[in-house]
């Protein structure tokens, strides 16, 4: 029951990927990344990992998710012929290009080979037993306060600095651009 | 009630670590790229989080997921602002279209 779950979203967060990779429209591609996110959160819960898939759900599909498809809307312009015409019943038709794709699809499908095969090889004592589940909400927050205390006040500094240099870099251009 | 064998894990890793270089590779849009990126620190984090299970004392896979996390956040509003930028200078953000170091 609980590899048919495993499977389930495993295959959820792979075939999200790979309709982001198949898909032209920018905006399908947002959101076919949006499963394959949700995805990788419900992995997160059946490796006892419950904190972090709170946190992926959080962070990844309510904040940089919201922040992607600012991005595509902000920085699409619509032509001329999409605007009138048969065209402008698809608000959201925001293509991208490709690029040729044999090398690119050559270069992943080796490099899933290699680490298939790897991984297929390796035996790791550590494997031999399952682990149980359990909460990790507690050691969490007790190791952020013993010791990792130092990263998590770096990485305050880190998300303030980020928060003032997105303002800095997406106002500025406004004011050279006008003048 | 029994967890799932890691290994499993770890082929989910590599696949999803694959597709996002795949998405890097194929794709011109700056966004879509971006989106690789975040796919390819996911699967980082899948693997990071598998083994962290066998740890349930200091937890230091799942303390660096969360270190990871929070790196993302901050490299994908940084990354958008640029990109935002960059849309504001050459009108496109297809990536083989800029080619320019001024226009």
């Amino acid at each position: 029951m609980l590899n048919l779950i495993f499977y389930a979203f495993a295959a959820l967060t792979l075939g999200g990927s790979l309709a982001v990779l198949i898909t032209r429209n920018v905006m399908y591609s947002a959101f076919f990344l949006l499963l394959s996110l949700i995805g990788v959160a419900a992995l997160f819960v059946l490796a006892s990992a419950d904190l972090l898939a709170v946190a992926q759900v959080m962070i990844y599909v309510g904040g940089v998710l919201v922040l992607v498809i600012f991005g595509v809307m902000l920085t699409h312009k619509p032509k001329p012929e999409t605007t009138t015409g048969p065209q402008a019943a698809r608000p959201n038709y925001i293509l991208t290009q490709h690029r040729a794709w044999l090398w690119p699809l050559l270069v992943a499908a080796g490099l899933f080979t290699a680490f298939y095969s790897l991984i297929s090889r390796i035996h790791f004592s550590l494997f031999e037993h399952r682990a149980p589940f359990q909460t990790s909400v507690d050691t969490i927050g007790k190791q952020l306060m013993t010791e990792y205390i130092i990263p998590f006040e770096i990485a305050g500094i880190l998300l303030l600095a980020a928060l003032v240099g997105a303002t800095y870099l997406s106002s500025q251009g406004d004011r050279t651009n006008n003048q | 009630m029994q967890a799932i064998t890691p290994g499993l894990y770890l082929v989910v890793a590599a696949a999803l670590f694959s597709i996002g270089l795949a998405i890097v590779l194929v794709k011109r849009h700056a966004i879509v790229v971006l989106m690789g990126v975040e796919l390819m620190l996911n699967a980082v984090n899948l693997n990071l989080v598998a083994f962290s299970q066998y740890d349930p004392v200091r937890l230091q896979g799942q303390m660096m997921t969360l270190f990871v996390m929070v790196v993302a956040a901050a490299e994908a509003a940084i990354a958008l602002a640029i990109v935002l930028q960059v849309y504001r200078h050459f009108r496109t953000v297809q990536l083989d279209e800029i080619s320019e170091l001024k226009q």
